[in-house]
């Protein structure tokens, strides 16, 4: 028995009441160094212990706090300083859109800050041996009884008056626990091959991985004959055309379908005369003229053609519809505005349709009769 | 830690004053309400609508923890349960509260006005369920099925104070797994047709759940203000300890975090999508003085409770705990009446005796049902099987 050192007097019990008994007589007897040992968290140890409220709380609280700091810090920097873009119309810094994210990290940051925290520092982590792990009172503890360990080095150690303290509170077995000698004589080197072949393999293992998976596993294609044909793909120089473009030019001359070029671009006069409107004035055709006509002549001429709109005295204010020159105008000059546009008013052509045109011209007819009736309207 | 020493419980009635104390805010409240309907009719309807929430808020929010308690399988609050069982008896006084809802429809819903629905497209696309018959139908519906549950409930518990019997917890329990959804589902609809309706164009899907969270924080309130004081004053049971303080504490912090988290959720959505159907609610309350019951919104909900309630010694101070409870009502009203005045007064906000005597009305009623019950009843559970784990209990 010389060459044993003893690490602690050990009891166990059957009962999580009977180690609630008895954390709070060793905790009165006086030991200090002592530990009680549970397979499942007991309520009301901390009390029977007398153990002071857990500072692990305020680690948390400092690691949460720099987890939001860190949130607003990089979303400033992303948003605002590096590379800021207009969302939604909302301001650079638009605090409750940034909430989500600085929560999220505050909760990411105390949680793992705190995990670590309990692991390096109350665990004192990188040490991973402790003589009670590998005992006979550890296997019992660890599945179905409730233990209680006074370390030798208490001040009030003493083997004697623990074994009875242990049998007064009617503990089912009592087990010294002994330093593994080998551990404790074993002579640490700084500089150990074993060691070091060890972490060198497992960087060869992590990066290998990581390399593997990373950049070849997350390329590979299950099946490649669709991506894999002779093709040309956008932006790609041709080496079979001289100009070297990849996506032809259409034909000189062609024409989309539908679509009819505008020849009168700078000839007014000669749309008047030539273009006549091929839609009748059917209620269809008026009220698609109509719609049209709220949609992009009204925010500026009024929905009467008044020239009152709402944007009135924000430009140069439009002009009536109703003026006796517009009233003589023939429907083929009013298209050429339409179509190329006049003084501040654009172009409409790559908006409206050559049908949509002409079927607000009938609109705007029907307008200027609304207020210049003829007699035969009567 | 003898498990076989059955619970010595000799009742302990109330200080008389407790009584006198809700009596007496309930002539005062009673009387300023009548005045009330006499000086100024359309506000008055709209406070009773606070005093309504309110009451619905304390009854049925006690009854659903009392079920929580049943469902959850907790201990903890047993030795207290009957304590929430006795606010949850404000549900039979919810009636009262809504009758002069009834007849004052036309001041507080626009949709009920015939003229109004018939020019309006979205008021007449809604009107198949926002009419007057199918609201009344449901408001019917809705507090007869609290009536119903409370009664199923609470007779259990209290037929087990003498019996003893384990099988009406096992009724509980069952009870409780139907009533929780049932539960859900008209606190969501009651917080839409007496509140959300108030702007019948707005719309907001996570409406129901924002009211749930304050209806539970002000019923865990109420009942946390009473077991710490009775404790305090002996006037319970013998085991109930600054563990169980700790653990209404946490339930409270939890509510107040969970309040901010969605009544934050529902501003972040609408202000990011930014839809004018939508956020003309929330520039409501930011316009002609609104502003500052917003702000202060946000602080007396959250940010004070928040930090008053967040370091452990402070679950566990019964002082903080008290306070702190009241302090959580106040700002239920306030949270009332950020929900519910706007729509009676955009351009200003309306502080006057009005103001005050609804909530007056309400605290009396409350602590008046509550004393009333007391006196009847015992304070504790003393048959229920898991009281002796309650009082036991430890962190």
């Amino acid at each position: 028995m010389t060459d044993k050192k003893l690490y602690s007097l050990t009891a166990v019990f059957d009962k999580p009441d009977d180690i609630i008994n008895a954390a709070e007589k060793v905790s009165d007897s006086g030991y200090t160094k002592y530990d009680i040992n549970t397979p499942y968290p007991v309520h009301g140890l901390d009390g029977a212990m007398k153990l002071p409220p857990s500072k692990l709380g305020y680690s948390a609280l400092v690691l949460g706090l720099s987890g939001t700091f860190a949130a607003v810090l990089m979303i400033y920097f992303m948003s605002v300083y590096d590379y800021p873009i207009v969302i939604g119309g909302k301001p650079f810094f638009a605090l409750p859109a940034f909430v989500p994210i600085m929560f999220e990290i505050t909760v990411l940051a105390a949680s793992i800050g705190t995990v670590l925290t309990m692991l390096f520092f109350f665990f004192k982590f990188p040490n991973n041996s402790h003589p009670l792990l590998e005992t006979d009172y550890m296997k019992l503890v660890s599945v179905d009884k409730y233990g209680v360990s006074i370390q030798a080095d208490d001040p009030k150690f003493n083997e004697d008056e623990i074994s009875k303290l242990y049998n007064d509170l009617g503990a089912s077995k009592i087990l010294p626990v002994y330093w593994d000698l080998e551990e404790v004589l074993y002579e640490h080197k700084i500089v150990e091959p074993k060691f070091l072949g060890m972490l060198a393999l497992t960087a060869i293992i992590v990066s290998g991985t990581v390399y593997f998976s990373l950049n070849k596993l997350m390329f590979m294609e299950p099946f490649s004959w669709m991506m894999e044909q002779e093709k040309l793909s956008p932006q790609q120089k041709s080496e079979f055309f001289s100009d070297g473009y990849s996506m032809r030019p259409p034909v000189e001359g062609a024409i989309a379908r539908g679509d009819l070029p505008y020849q009168f671009a700078d000839k007014p006069e000669m749309a008047a005369k030539i273009l006549s409107n091929p839609l009748v004035s059917s209620e269809e055709n008026l009220l698609l003229g109509k719609t049209k006509y709220n949609i992009y002549c009204s925010p500026c001429h009024g929905y009467f053609g008044e020239g009152d709109s709402r944007l009135r005295g924000q430009f140069p204010n439009p002009p009536s519809l109703h003026s006796q020159k517009l009233r003589d105008w023939t429907d083929g000059r009013i298209y050429h505005v339409i179509e190329v546009g006049q003084n501040v008013m654009p172009a409409y052509n790559t908006q409206m349709t050559n049908n949509e045109k002409w079927a607000t011209i009938l609109y705007i007819r029907a307008l200027q009769r609304s207020l210049n009736a003829k007699e035969s309207d009567l | 830690m003898s498990n076989e020493n059955s619970t010595l419980y000799s009742k302990k009635n109330l200080p008389g004053n407790f009584a006198k104390i809700g009596q007496m805010l309930l002539a005062v409240g009673l009387i300023l309400v009548v005045l009330a309907y006499f000086v100024d009719h359309t506000r008055s309807a709209f406070n009773n609508l606070i005093l309504l929430m309110f009451l619905t808020s304390i009854g049925v929010g006690s009854l659903f923890l009392v079920a929580m308690e049943y469902l959850g399988g907790a201990v903890w609050s047993t030795p207290f349960r009957r304590i929430t069982e006795f606010f949850a008896a404000v549900i039979l006084v919810i009636p009262l509260a809504a009758i002069p809802i009834y007849f004052n429809l036309h001041d507080l819903f626009h949709w009920t006005h015939a003229e109004a629905v018939a020019e309006d497209k979205i008021l007449a696309g809604k009107s198949s369920y926002l009419n007057e018959t199918f609201f009344i139908i449901r408001i019917v519906f809705f507090i007869a099925v609290w009536f119903l549950f409370y009664f199923l409930i609470i007779k259990n518990s209290k037929k087990q104070d003498s019996s003893g019997d384990p099988k009406l917890t096992t009724r509980n329990i069952k009870l409780s797994a139907v009533f929780i959804p049932i539960f859900g589902l008209t606190i969501t609809f009651a917080s839409i047709d007496w509140v959300m309706s108030l702007e019948p164009h707005w719309f907001s899907t996570i409406f129901g759940v924002y009211f749930f969270s304050g209806t539970i924080l002000a019923a865990l309130a109420f009942t946390t203000f009473i077991v710490v004081y009775m404790n305090e004053k002996g006037l319970l049971i013998k085991g109930i300890k600054k563990d169980h303080y700790y653990s209404l504490g946490a339930y409270l912090f939890a509510f107040i975090n969970f309040w901010a988290y969605i009544a934050f959720s529902q501003y972040m959505l609408i202000w990011y999508a930014n839809l004018p159907e939508e956020t003309f609610w929330f520039l409501q309350r930011w316009e002609g003085g609104w502003m500052y019951i917003s702000i202060a919104l946000i602080i007396i909900h959250f940010v004070v409770p928040y930090f008053g309630l967040l370091s452990q010694p402070s679950k566990m101070n019964p002082k903080r705990l008290m306070f702190m409870s009241i302090w959580i009502l106040f700002a239920h009203i306030i949270d009332l009446y950020w929900l519910i005045m706007p729509t009676y007064s955009k351009d200003s906000v309306p502080l006057g005796w009005i103001e005050l005597a609804f909530p007056i009305l309400a605290i009396g009623a409350v602590i008046t049902v509550f004393s009333i019950k007391a006196k009847k009843e015992n304070h504790v559970p003393i048959g229920d099987p898991k009281l002796k784990r309650g009082l036991d209990f430890r962190l």
